[in-house]
């Protein structure tokens, strides 16, 4: 009959094994949100691999979302807004949410103004990417951060 | 396992408690006499205590989602019963009838000879003057009148008795406040109390105060009665919730209402 | 059923751009919330598209994903040019549509 050797956790090793199960579980959670690369992937079907340029495109959102379940966010893009000039399309793409897809704007030069306000859910702290497509064919990218609060007690 | 880490966790929370907490960040003057408005010497509103974000929405009853639940519920007020009647039958003109009743509740009940809420009174007029069914708190009809009506007391001062017969109720409210419960151990005078305006993790911590409730929530992403936020509290300190309308949260919702007497009543509030 | 509200202005100078403001009951359900008593993900349901009229011709569109908040909120603007009517539509995936009109008169 061959022994069993009984090991016995202390305190301290079970707090250190319990903590790496959470741990491991933690970054399974976060692997199944968007990343970087996912947001990426998902320009490039947007935008067919086309070329962007930084700059023109203006993602405003609070620094700091007390929750993040509703967060504002308005979005401008500096444009004439004329018959043969104007911003098509802005995309919203996230970096940190379950999907990368967030909202899609399309404006006309009837909008007058490239801007639109809207709220969004996010997952956790990360970049919301905007996309904006102009009449011409150009595309224009900006990315903001956002800290998201988690935790702490908001019952 | 999972569970154990979380009570540990939560131990932590309370170690934050003692040792780190830091007051918030210094609120600007040029905001302090917009601020004044949501305070009364010493007692703040929850108003004080949520992001600039969070105000703007507030700030503007078109941005306010809750003014959804208000519509229906003005489209609401003159919906008959069962019997034919509506709440209009007897209260024709709710912008007047209405004025100043949430800001008066909790109530003692002849009846019953307990406290009742808003939204007792509410379920009762259903029942006896419509003929109706009780509704459920945070669902459909309740939300949409409770802020309806609440609305009609906005810039109000919150008064509630506590004298007379709401006097034993307003004791056992009070022992509530100051009693530790949970796993946790704590009591609500812990956070509201001694550590209102400091963070716990990333929240800020505010006096609890109750006079934008039913709030739209940012977490909840509708209306939700204070007894649902007073679940919230007793979820994160690991204690059995009591539900809605249990005379635990009756008698504390008096108590609580008492501490802010005077605020102006917000109903309905967004808070994060 | 949905219920909407439209904050947009009745009377305008032409070539004035006003904003509108929009906001539509709608749990925006993304599919990936679990129902807390049995467990099982909520079945998505959401409202995909947002679309703005004058006259009949669309000036602004929103394609709305299961990012979208519950309560949606839309605000975005408008050239006033003539006076004519204003038509909102939210078309959600069960293909329910709610639609609703304002008037705008442009001197």
């Amino acid at each position: 009959m061959t022994k069993i050797k009984v090991e016995v956790l202390d305190r301290r090793q079970f707090m250190l094994a319990a903590s790496a199960t959470t741990a491991a579980l933690m970054a399974g959670i976060s692997s199944a949100n968007a990343t970087a690369e996912m947001a990426a992937e998902y320009i490039k079907k947007l935008t067919g691999g086309a070329s962007m340029m930084e700059g023109k495109v203006k993602i405003d959102l609070p620094e700091i979302a007390e929750n993040g379940n509703t967060v504002p966010v308005k979005v401008s893009v500096d444009s004439p807004m004329t018959a043969d000039n104007y911003v098509k399309t802005l995309h919203l793409v996230s970096e940190g949410n379950p999907g990368p897809e967030m909202a899609s704007f399309h404006f006309t030069p009837a909008s007058g103004r490239a801007n639109a306000a809207a709220r969004m859910r996010l997952a956790k702290t990360q970049n919301v990417v905007g996309i904006a497509e102009m009449s011409d064919g150009k595309i224009y990218t900006a990315k903001t951060l956002v800290k998201v609060t988690i935790g702490g007690c908001g019952g | 396992m999972t569970k154990y880490k979380t009570i540990k966790t939560a131990r932590s929370a309370i170690a934050l408690l003692g040792m780190a907490v830091f007051a918030s960040s210094a609120t600007s003057s040029a905001m302090a006499d917009k601020m004044d408005d949501y305070k009364v010497g010493d007692i703040h509103s929850g108003y004080v205590y949520t992001a600039p974000s969070t105000r703007a929405m507030q700030d503007d009853d078109f941005e306010n989602p809750a003014f959804l639940m208000v519509e229906k519920g003005e489209a609401l007020w003159s919906k008959p019963g069962p019997n034919g009647k509506s709440c209009a039958s007897c209260h024709e003109n709710p912008e007047e009838d209405m004025k100043g009743v949430s800001a008066t509740y909790p109530k003692y009940d002849p009846k019953t000879k307990k406290m009742m809420t808003i939204e007792q009174k509410i379920n009762r007029e259903i029942v006896e003057k419509t003929g109706g069914k009780k509704v459920k708190w945070e669902k459909g009809v309740m939300p949409a009148l409770s802020v309806f009506i609440g609305l009609q007391s906005r810039g109000m001062p919150m008064n509630v008795k506590i004298d007379g017969e709401a006097a034993p109720f307003y004791e056992k409210g009070k022992k509530f406040y100051y009693t530790r419960r949970g796993q946790l151990n704590i009591a609500c005078k812990h956070c509201h109390e001694d550590y209102a305006g400091k963070h716990i993790r990333a929240d800020l911590l505010s006096q609890g105060m109750a006079n934008g409730f039913p709030a739209y929530r940012l977490k909840w992403q509708k209306v939700g009665s204070l007894h649902r936020r007073f679940r919230g509290c007793n979820k994160n300190i690991r204690a059995e919730p009591y539900k809605q309308g249990a005379e635990e949260y009756v008698n504390l919702e008096l108590y609580v209402k008492s501490r802010g007497n005077g605020l102006k009543m917000e109903i309905p509030a967004v808070r994060r | 059923m949905a219920k909407a509200r439209v904050k947009a202005p009745k009377k305008a100078k032409a070539g004035d751009i006003v904003t509108i403001k929009t906001l539509i009951t709608h749990k925006m359900e993304s599919g990936r919330r679990k129902d807390k008593k049995t467990g099982k993900l909520v079945p998505r349901h959401i409202i995909d598209k947002f679309t703005a009229k004058f006259n009949g011709e669309t000036f602004f569109s929103a394609d709305w994903h299961g990012s979208v908040s519950a309560n949606p909120y839309m605000s975005f603007s408008y050239k006033a040019e003539k006076s004519g009517e204003f038509e909102f539509i939210w078309h959600d995936e069960k293909g329910e549509e709610t639609v609703k009109k304002s008037k705008m008169t442009v001197a």
